[in-house]
C-alpha cells in the first residue's frame, strides 16, 4: 500500500515537472505563419556569421539593398553562430534574417520550426527556382519543406604547388586516387631521422579540410538510405575510400604524421602548411585562394577537381558542395521586410557577384556564375567549375544536423589509428549509431 | 509542594497580568527579528529560486522529454536515460576521462600547490618573488594560458621539445597524442597551481609556531613535526581543497576545448567544436564537453539535461562519500 502510495506521488511529481517544463518552454508547436501581404517597410534585423573582411563585403551589400529600399532599415549583427540564434529564436528573441555557415544545420532548423516556410514567399513573388543548380536546392531543403534560400557556396578540390611537383618531374596534378598516392610518396622528403619535412598530401583525416564529407563525392559514397537510414556500412564506396586512405597513413607512418602536423600551423593562419610549401598537395575549399592572395602571393600553385576512386573517373570533374543558408526566424517581427533583404541577398545578380568578389566565395545562381563581372583567375574557376559539375553533390539534410558525419568521422580516425581490427564490423557500429541517434531526435 | 509544582501552579492577580505581556512582548520582539531576518534573507532566497531551485526542476523536467530547444518539449518518459546507459557510444569514453582527470589531476595539483607552498613559506629570502611567479598563471584567463601551454608543448615547434632535445631525449607528442593528452592537462594545471597555493599558504602561516617548538623539544625530526603538528592543522583546508578540486574536475570544460582545438591545428574556424572534439581520438572528452556537445550542437536539449541530471548526482555522491571518509581525519586532526 505504502509503495503504490509513493508511486503515485512519484508519478504525479513527474507529471508536474513534465507541466511545468512544457509551460515554461520557449518551444512552441511550429504552426505555419500566413505569408504577409502589403508593402515591406521598417526595420530588419540580420544576424549573420561573418567576421572582419568578410562581414565588409556584406555590409556593402547591405548598404546597396538600403540604397535601393529606402524605406527599409536594416540592423546588421555579425559573428553569430547557430546555438546562439537557435537560443535566441526560442526566446523570441531572435533576428528577424539569420545567416548560418552550415548547410548541416538545414533539416534542424526546417524540421523544428526555426527558419520558417518560405514557399508561400517564393509563389507570391514568382521567383525562378531554376536559377540554382540542383545540388544547392537540395541542401537549402528538408523532406520538401523549404525553409532557407542559398547564400554563396564553398566548393572543394586539390591544390598542389607547382614549384615542388616540377621538381619531382610532374606537369599534371593526379586524377586517381591511385595516381595521388604514387605521386604523394614522390614528393615527399624526410630529414635524417625519417621524420617528415615535406608532405606530399597529409591523408590523415581530421586534419585541414580532411574530412569523410569532403571525399565522399569522388567515391561516389551515399551517407543515408531513401528512409534516412545510415547507409555507409552498406556502400562499398566507404570502405574502398577507407582502404585507399589507411594505407597511405601506414606508409608514412601515423606516428610521424602526427608529428608532422601537429608542427604544421594552424589551418586558418599564414602558417597554413600548404601556404608556406610543407605539403605539396592538399584539400581545400574555393577561399584558400584568397587566403594565399592574401598571406602568400609568392606561392606558384594551381588548382584541380579531386582525384577520383579508380574505379568511378567519370566523377572526374565533380567535387563536394556546401554553402551558407539564408533563412527567416520563426519569431520574426517583420518577415515581410525580411523576406525582401532575403531575396536581394540570394537572388539579386549584382549583389551575389559583388559579394562572391569580396568574400572569394562561389556564387550560387547560374546567372551570377556566367556573369561578366565575377573576378576569376584560373585557379578560382576551378571552382566554379566543380559547382557546376553534375557529379558535385553534398551531404544529405538530417533532423541532427551534421552529427551522423561527426560519427562517422570518429570511426575513421580510430581506423586510420589501427584501433579497428575488423573493418565490417565496425562500420555496421557506425550504422547502429547513427540510426540510433537519429531514433534519439524522433518525435515518441 | 515541589519546585515543579510551583512552576505549574496557575499565576493569579498582577502576576499574571505582568507575566502575559512579558511573555506577549517577547513574542512580538521574536517575530519581528524573524520579519527583519526573512527580509534580510529575500534576495539571496529569491536568487537560489530562481537561478538554482527553477533550472534544477527544469533540467529534471526536461531530462523525460524531447527537446530542441525551438519546438516545444515532447514527453518521451525514460528514453533518454536508455539511450545514456545503452546506446550512447561517447558517453563511457566521456566518464571515463574525466574520472581519470579527477584521480590524477586533483591528488597531483594538491600535493605541487601544497610543496610550493611550503617552499615559499619555509625561504627566506626571494620567497615574494616565487610566490608571484607561482601566481601569475593562474592570474591569466584559462583560454589564453591554455593556448600558451599547447604551443609551449607543440612537439614540433614547442620549445619544451627542443630542450629535450638537446639532452638526447625524443619529447612525446603532448597534446597530439592519445597516451599524453591527459597528463598533458594535468601539467597544464599545475602550471596553474597558484590559487591553490596561496590558500595552502595562509592555512601553513596559521598553524601555532609554539606546536613546532614544542615538537621539536620533545625530539620530532622534520616529517614527525609535518605529520602530528602541520598535517592536524591544515586538514580542514586540505579538505576544502579536495572537494573544490573534485567538483571543478567533475565539470572541467574550458582548458579540454581549447587545447584539443588549438592541438588539432584548427582553431580560429569559428564553426563549432564538433569536428574537434575530444581531440586526439576523444582522448580529452571529458563529460561536460558531451552534455554541451549534445545539448547547443545537436540540439538534443532533453537528452543533455538527462545527462546534466547523471552529472548532478554524480557530483552530490562524491561529495557526501568524500565527507563520510573524510570525518575522522579532519576530527582526529583536531584533536
Amino acid at each position: 500500500m505504502k509503495t503504490l502510495r509513493s508511486t503515485r506521488v512519484a508519478a504525479a511529481g513527474l507529471a508536474a515537472i513534465g507541466l511545468l517544463v512544457t509551460a515554461c518552454s520557449g518551444g512552441s508547436t511550429g504552426a505555419e505563419q500566413p505569408v504577409p501581404s502589403g508593402p515591406a517597410t521598417g526595420t530588419v534585423e540580420f544576424w549573420h556569421f561573418f567576421a572582419d573582411r568578410e562581414a565588409k563585403a556584406l555590409q556593402s551589400v547591405v548598404d546597396d539593398f538600403q540604397t535601393s529600399h529606402p524605406q527599409i532599415k536594416v540592423v546588421v549583427k555579425s559573428g553569430q553562430d547557430d546555438t546562439k540564434a537557435t537560443q535566441a529564436i526560442s526566446a523570441g528573441k531572435g533576428p528577424d534574417l539569420d545567416l548560418s555557415y552550415s548547410t548541416d544545420i538545414t533539416g534542424k532548423f526546417c524540421s523544428s520550426g526555426a527558419f520558417r516556410d518560405l514557399s508561400g514567399y517564393i509563389a507570391r513573388d514568382k521567383v525562378d527556382m531554376a536559377q540554382f543548380p540542383q545540388t544547392v536546392k537540395d541542401y537549402t531543403e528538408f523532406q520538401g519543406k523549404r525553409c532557407a534560400m542559398p547564400l554563396l557556396s564553398d566548393t572543394y578540390g586539390l591544390y598542389y604547388n607547382k614549384t615542388l611537383l616540377a621538381a619531382a618531374g610532374y606537369t599534371e596534378p593526379p586524377k586517381t586516387a591511385t595516381e595521388l598516392a604514387e605521386m604523394a610518396k614522390k614528393l615527399t622528403k624526410r630529414n635524417a631521422d625519417g621524420s617528415i619535412k615535406v608532405a606530399g598530401f597529409v591523408p590523415t583525416v581530421g586534419f585541414y579540410e580532411n574530412a569523410p564529407a569532403h571525399s565522399g563525392p569522388v567515391y561516389g559514397a551515399k551517407w543515408l538510405t531513401s528512409e534516412g537510414k545510415s547507409a555507409i556500412g552498406t556502400d562499398p564506396a566507404w570502405k574502398s575510400w577507407l582502404t585507399w586512405q589507411k594505407s597511405l597513413v601506414d606508409w608514412y607512418g601515423a606516428d610521424k604524421l602526427a608529428k608532422f602536423t601537429a608542427g604544421a600551423g594552424q589551418e586558418f593562419s599564414a602558417d597554413n602548411a600548404f601556404e608556406t610549401g610543407k605539403i605539396a598537395m592538399a584539400m581545400d575549399g574555393e577561399y584558400r585562394n584568397a587566403f594565399i592572395k592574401n598571406e602568400h602571393p609568392e606561392l606558384k600553385y594551381g588548382t584541380a577537381p579531386f582525384p577520383t576512386a579508380d574505379d568511378k573517373t567519370s566523377l572526374y570533374g565533380g567535387g563536394y558542395v556546401t554553402g551558407n543558408i539564408i533563412g527567416i526566424s520563426k519569431g520574426a517581427k517583420n518577415p515581410a521586410a525580411a523576406w525582401e533583404l532575403l531575396k536581394y541577398l540570394s537572388t539579386d545578380t549584382g549583389a551575389l557577384v559583388k559579394l562572391a568578389n569580396g568574400v572569394k566565395n562561389v556564387p550560387t545562381t547560374l546567372p551570377a556564375l556566367t556573369s561578366p563581372d565575377l573576378e576569376s583567375d584560373a585557379n578560382f574557376k576551378t571552382f566554379l567549375d566543380i559547382f557546376s559539375n553534375p557529379n558535385s553533390a553534398t551531404t544529405p539534410a538530417s533532423p541532427n544536423g551534421g552529427a551522423y558525419q561527426v560519427t562517422f568521422q570518429d570511426f575513421v580516425v580510430k581506423w586510420q589509428d589501427g584501433k579497428v581490427p575488423d573493418l565490417d564490423a565496425g562500420l555496421k557500429d557506425v550504422d547502429k549509431q547513427i540510426d540510433s541517434a537519429l531514433l534519439l531526435g524522433q518525435a515518441p | 509542594m515541589s519546585i515543579d509544582d510551583t512552576a505549574a501552579a496557575p499565576l493569579t492577580g498582577g502576576a499574571a497580568r505582568r507575566g502575559l505581556v512579558k511573555s506577549k512582548t517577547r513574542r512580538s520582539a521574536r517575530s519581528e527579528r524573524n520579519r527583519f531576518a526573512a527580509l534580510m534573507l529575500a534576495p539571496a532566497l529569491l536568487g537560489m529560486l530562481i537561478f538554482f531551485v527553477y533550472p534544477l526542476v527544469a533540467t529534471l523536467g526536461f531530462s523525460f522529454t524531447r527537446f530542441d530547444l525551438v519546438s516545444s518539449p515532447q514527453w518521451v518518459g525514460l528514453r533518454n536515460y536508455r539511450y545514456f546507459l545503452h546506446e550512447d557510444p561517447l558517453v563511457w569514453p566521456a566518464i571515463r576521462n574525466t574520472l581519470w582527470l579527477t584521480v590524477v589531476m586533483v591528488p597531483s595539483r594538491l600535493l605541487f600547490g601544497l610543496a610550493c607552498a611550503g617552499i615559499v613559506t619555509n625561504i627566506k629570502r626571494g620567497s615574494g618573488v616565487l610566490r608571484t611567479l607561482y601566481y601569475l598563471p593562474a592570474l591569466a584567463p584559462p583560454v589564453a594560458t591554455t593556448v600558451a601551454f599547447v604551443f609551449l608543448f607543440n612537439p614540433a615547434t614547442g620549445p619544451v621539445n627542443t630542450i629535450l632535445g638537446w639532452v638526447g631525449i625524443d619529447g612525446p607528442l603532448w597534446f597530439n597524442s592519445t597516451t599524453w593528452s591527459k597528463p598533458s592537462l594535468v601539467l597544464l594545471g599545475l602550471w596553474g597551481v597558484g590559487d591553490l597555493m596561496i590558500i595552502l599558504m595562509a592555512s601553513l602561516l596559521d598553524v601555532p609556531k609554539e606546536q613546532y617548538e614544542a615538537a621539536s623539544l620533545d625530539g620530532a625530526n622534520g616529517p614527525q613535526r609535518f605529520r602530528y603538528v602541520t598535517l592536524p592543522n591544515i586538514s580542514p583546508v586540505l579538505l576544502f581543497a579536495v572537494i573544490t578540486g573534485v567538483i571543478n574536475m567533475l565539470k572541467y570544460f574550458t582548458e579540454a576545448v581549447v587545447a584539443s582545438q588549438v592541438a588539432s591545428g584548427r582553431a580560429n574556424q569559428g564553426e563549432g567544436t564538433a569536428t574537434t572534439l575530444g581531440y586526439p581520438s576523444h582522448s580529452t572528452l571529458t563529460f561536460s564537453q558531451w552534455v554541451y556537445q549534445e545539448g547547443f550542437t545537436n540540439f538534443y536539449l532533453g537528452y543533455a539535461s538527462a545527462l546534466a541530471v547523471i552529472m548532478f548526482l554524480a557530483t552530490i555522491g562524491f561529495i557526501v562519500l568524500l565527507l563520510r571518509r573524510s570525518k575522522s581525519f579532519v576530527e582526529g586532526g583536531r584533536s
